[in-house]
């Protein structure tokens, strides 16, 4: 038994009603959620294998090119940690990322923004945690694109982020922006965070020591998945 | 004063957006050659053991219309209850039975379906048994949170009238949100599971 999960800080995420997001109006449950202990079907969940990697998952920058081409961009690292709110690193945690390409522009077939797809960017790159919970992408920075909910939104520059930890409870779904970007406090999405700090949580942070010399700038991004209850007073510290 | 608690948050969640299938399931959406098969696509195979079942349904928004780019994942026990997870300490669970599905929905008409075995039976934390039921997730555009309920099986009857999670839910009617009634096709059992995000028969989420 892992124990059960902190609850969920329901004001430091979005909520599901978001009206300057319009697509939420009507996605937005309106009813209480129901309350619930976790149980073993919620603190288990799947764990993936590094055997599933191949050998470029984490290399945006040529796992889609061809003939040893690479992607056009800026060139940049994107590395961090993935920890529990108790502060344990969490190994092997699966990432999933998902990105437009240096022109704001997403290989999709539903995309339709005027910037140039690059042939040589595919977009879409994976890692598993190692034994201190790190992680680590080479990409390249996406650019800022324009969106339909607003005659004039715009988002910030971003990464997607989809997280598996050790529990199905732990599931979650994030982005990653870049320091100094101004318009990441303009941007209706970003605003479905209500509390400044938690959207500081989501701001990378350029790492200069990290950076690769005459070739890729760094950036630092930790992610906190929720944490379980100690087992205190019992004998053995299981999961501890 | 007094001492810190050093606890971190949780990163706050962020909607996973229109294209989300880049990151999760690349070869759907053509984006081939970068990782051979997307994940969650095979739950059962031969040596599964258990009985087959078809899950089905449709996202449906607070109009009534299938939310035709949704993401949904399951996670479920094996056919003895047990979970194939490092977490799962209770025994081993079949190691022919992955236990985790993902899918997007269809663009035609937004339904997903997983094919699967029935699960066994779970414990609640004091030890009752639950009825058998999935985990269920779902995120889509304009979901900021990935929003968890569970489909439980039409054709348990008895099971679900005692089930602990089914029972907490205050209004009975809405007990059925959860329940999917059992058909068959080619020989086997079809359970639909509709999900409302919102409005009339508004499926029960859970904060758990
Ligand atoms: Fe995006």
């Amino acid at each position: 038994m892992s124990g059960s999960y902190f609850q969920r800080d329901r004001d430091w995420h979005p909520p599901a009603l978001t009206p300057s997001y319009k697509t939420s109006i009507l996605r937005s449950p309106r009813q209480a959620l129901l309350s619930l202990p976790t149980s073993h079907s919620e603190e288990t969940g799947p764990v993936f294998g590094h055997d599933i990697l191949g050998p470029l998952d984490n290399d945006l920058i040529r796992n889609f090119a061809k003939d040893g081409a690479e992607a056009i961009g800026q060139r940049i690292v994107v590395y961090g940690r993935v920890l529990d709110e108790a502060g344990r690193p969490v190994r092997g945690a699966l990432l999933e990322v998902w990105q437009a390409n240096a022109g704001g522009r997403y290989r999709h077939k539903k995309e339709s923004y005027l910037a140039a797809l690059d042939p040589n960017f595919g977009g879409c790159g994976r890692a598993i945690t190692d034994e201190e919970g790190r992680y680590s992408f080479r990409t390249v920075k996406p650019g800022a694109y324009p969106w339909p909910n607003g005659v004039n939104d715009w988002r910030p520059a971003h990464i997607h982020f989809s997280v598996f930890g050790h529990a199905f409870a732990q599931r979650l779904i994030t982005q990653m922006y870049f320091e100094g970007d101004p318009m990441i406090w303009q941007c209706p999405i970003v605003r479905t965070i209500p509390d400044a700090a938690a959207i500081e949580q989501l701001v990378a942070a350029l790492d200069r020591h990290a950076t690769i010399p005459m070739d890729s700038l760094a950036y630092k991004f930790d992610i906190v998945l929720r944490g379980r209850r100690s087992t205190m007073f019992e004998n053995r510290m299981e999961g501890n | 004063m007094v001492q810190r608690l050093d606890y971190l948050k949780e990163s706050p969640s962020q909607t996973a957006g229109p294209y989300v299938h880049i990151g999760t399931n690349p070869n759907w959406v053509e984006i081939t050659g970068v990782w051979r098969d997307d994940l969650g696509l095979v739950l059962a195979g031969p040596e599964t053991k258990g009985e087959r079942v078809i899950l089905e349904g449709r996202v449906l928004d607070g109009a009534g219309n299938p939310v035709r780019d949704a993401l949904i994942e399951i996670w479920q026990a094996d056919a003895d209850g047990l979970h194939n997870a490092p977490a799962e300490t209770r025994g081993a669970a079949d190691p022919a039975f992955a236990g985790w599905g993902r899918q997007p929905v269809s663009e035609a008409d937004g339904t997903f379906r997983f094919e699967t075995i029935r699960p066994g039976r779970v414990p609640w934390p004091d030890g009752r048994l639950q009825a058998p039921h999935v985990t269920v997730w779902i995120v889509a555009r304009g979901i900021n949170l990935g929003l968890h309920t569970r489909l439980y099986f039409g054709d348990e009857q008895q099971a679900n009238a005692a089930d602990p999670l089914l029972n907490r839910i205050p209004e009975p009617a809405r007990r059925a949100t959860l329940v999917a009634p059992r058909t068959s096709r080619d020989g086997l059992p079809v359970f639909t599971f509709d999900i409302r995000l919102q409005g009339e028969a508004e499926t029960v989420f859970l904060d758990m």
